[in-house]
């Protein structure tokens, strides 16, 4: 198995195949409505822990529910929300991040010294301290999630437009009568990407980690709707009996991140971005 | 070296003040009130006559200023207010909480550096080595396996099937068991990763290959030139990391219904009891600012050259 690993990654196989998992769970969990067998949310106590049939592929939980068709929907729920999270954090730390860079001077040190003071303290604190005031929910926790994240990206995106600013292509373009906007599109956009590609697979894998643990402190996605970290959280209580309550999206939650980091890592050593550890 | 010590203990003045700041001003982001919340949580029926009252209590009525140099001296007095629910000072109420969070985070702090000590040395020094391989695994899965769920699997194999655990609860050192290697493994796989990472960097520097010509033993060079140096990130991590501890035994705690100062937390959040949740920030915050203080003094102890670029170092 370790052979096997390492061969993967000397050939350089990791990213097409973790992109093709990734894309396959992305298609199913996004096609949930169509492809899950039953109703996620529906009661039904007569039919309730139920081993797996044909009409319950997975099983059934405690309430009688489709176990196959509660981790379909959850993984919506968790995939979606943190590509929503990445998206728009990475855009609000895009736009402030080389803003901030670019311009220089007065508004770049009382943006970055923002930036100092929220990165001070360690990410997850700060979120349960949003979520604590504003209240559970899945909202109040993406909200929290982007609030914290896009100064990571801004920082990122900060450094890299100093060192690109003094670049002779950037000049000529600046001689050449470009305005700050395109020069900002056409030439410093551009060459952030790769760094910014990586950083976001990592960010992905703890995007969904966070928003699992999350529901399952019973914080962010509220019962009824499925989710990987609640079906945990509703599942733990039949540990005994029925493990595999718990066992199912735990799995899930794994296999995702496991592939994103794999992606992440296996990205990074292609373009000899560094990680933030 | 005297300078550098003080300078940095200045340093974390201002992130105090922005800490103190935030969870000041959490309160008017909340979409709720808190004498509101207060009265809820309290069980007390809501009057415009109670509500005022309340607002002039906690201060609500006083410039935002005001507000803020009042929570500042109010911390300085360790008086974080009164618990909404069990009306009862905050800190009290804290207090004996904390030994329990204390004592799992140790534990597991002292079974992560246990564990990611040999094993990202020995990793680094036989690159390439079965053990290589083994740390690399355990450093990439023990990152990615989400901690509640971790616990659980555990509970399932040795608590539930072997039965050499109990399921929840404090008190004997097997209680402590289950607890500690949840929270450990993803700081034993991000220790060992650094660890190793830093061997190798250091292996590469002239001073080794001056140390072999110079005849010194490779057990000599490994322990006292590799090591130590090699440690220093390792020692940055651990401070960095203690957020992250931190918050792991929120969740671990909760898994483990282990009543310290994390489970305590949630409950606040779940009853709106704010004085806690502001509690807790700040003292998270608290914690985190000086554990980095003592990191870097550690580091600086460890490699003295630090205190002497201390303009470029901050």
């Amino acid at each position: 198995m370790i052979t096997s690993i390492r061969r993967i990654f000397i050939s350089q196989k990791v990213i097409p195949i973790c992109s093709v998992i990734l894309g396959i769970l992305f298609i199913i969990t996004m096609l949930a409505p169509w492809i899950a067998p039953n109703d996620p949310i529906a009661v039904n106590l007569a039919f309730k822990l139920q081993p797996p049939s044909w009409e319950f592929p997975l099983g059934t939980d405690h309430l009688g529910r489709c176990n196959l068709s509660r981790l379909l929907y959850g993984g919506r729920i968790s995939l979606g929300f943190a590509m929503l999270i990445f998206i728009s954090s990475l855009t609000i730390g895009l736009m402030i991040g080389t803003f901030s860079g670019y311009k220089g001077g007065f508004v770049d040190q009382v943006l970055m010294r923002f930036c100092d003071g929220v990165m001070a303290f360690p990410s997850l604190i700060l979120i349960l301290g949003l979520v604590g005031i504003f209240g559970p929910g899945l909202p109040q926790v993406i909200l929290a999630l982007m609030l914290v994240q896009w100064v990571y990206y801004a920082r990122m995106f900060r450094g890299m437009v100093l060192s690109l600013k003094e670049q002779n292509f950037i000049a000529a373009a600046k001689i050449s009568g470009s305005s700050q906007w395109k020069i900002i599109r056409n030439h410093i956009v551009p060459n952030v990407l790769p760094p910014l590609v990586v950083m976001g697979t990592l960010e992905m894998g703890w995007a969904i980690m966070d928003i699992s643990a999350m529901s399952f402190l019973g914080l962010g996605v509220q019962p009824p709707t499925p989710e990987w970290g609640a079906m945990i959280h509703e599942g733990k209580s039949y540990i005994r009996t029925n493990p595999e309550l718990m066992l199912y999206p735990g799995l899930m939650i794994m296999l995702v991140i496991v592939t994103f980091n794999l992606l992440g890592e296996a990205l990074s050593e292609r373009y000899g971005v560094k990680r933030r550890s | 070296m005297g300078t550098y010590i003080i300078k940095r203990i200045m340093s974390i003045i201002p992130i105090f003040l922005l800490a103190a700041f935030l969870t000041t001003g959490m309160i008017h982001l909340s979409p709720v009130d808190p004498a509101e919340a207060y009265l809820t949580a309290a069980h007390i029926e809501q009057t415009d006559e109670i509500l005022a009252q309340k607002r002039h209590e906690f201060g609500l009525d006083q410039p935002f200023f005001m507000q803020y140099i009042n929570s500042i001296i109010k911390i300085c007095q360790l008086d974080f207010g009164i618990s909404y629910v069990s009306n009862k000072p905050v800190w009290d109420e804290v207090i004996h909480r904390i030994p329990a969070t204390l004592q799992l985070a140790l534990g597991s702090l002292f079974l992560a550096v246990l564990v990611s000590v040999p094993l990202g040395f020995f990793a680094g020094v036989k690159k390439n080595s079965a053990i290589d391989h083994f740390s690399r695994l355990l450093s990439f899965f023990g990152a990615s396996i989400p901690s509640f769920w971790l616990g659980y699997i555990l509970i399932f194999f040795f608590s539930v099937k072997l039965d050499l655990f109990p399921v929840e609860g404090i008190g004997t050192w097997q209680h402590l068991v289950l607890p500690s290697v949840t929270l450990a493994l993803p700081l034993i796989a991000m220790y060992t990763r650094l660890l190793r990472t830093s061997i190798l960097e250091n292996l590469q520097e002239p001073y080794v290959l001056f140390a072999r010509t110079r005849g010194i033993k490779e057990k000599t060079i490994m322990a006292k030139h590799i090591l130590r140096l090699a440690i220093s990130p390792m020692i940055t991590g651990l401070g960095m990391n203690l957020g992250k501890l931190l918050t792991g035994t929120i969740i671990v705690e909760t898994v483990f219904s282990w009543p310290g100062f994390g489970r305590y937390f949630i409950e606040a959040i779940f009853n709106r009891d704010i004085p806690i949740i502001q509690c807790y920030v700040l003292i998270a915050a608290s914690l985190f600012i000086l554990s980095n203080l003592l990191v870097d003094l550690i580091q600086m102890y460890i490699d003295p050259r630090i205190s002497r670029k201390e303009g470029q170092q901050r």
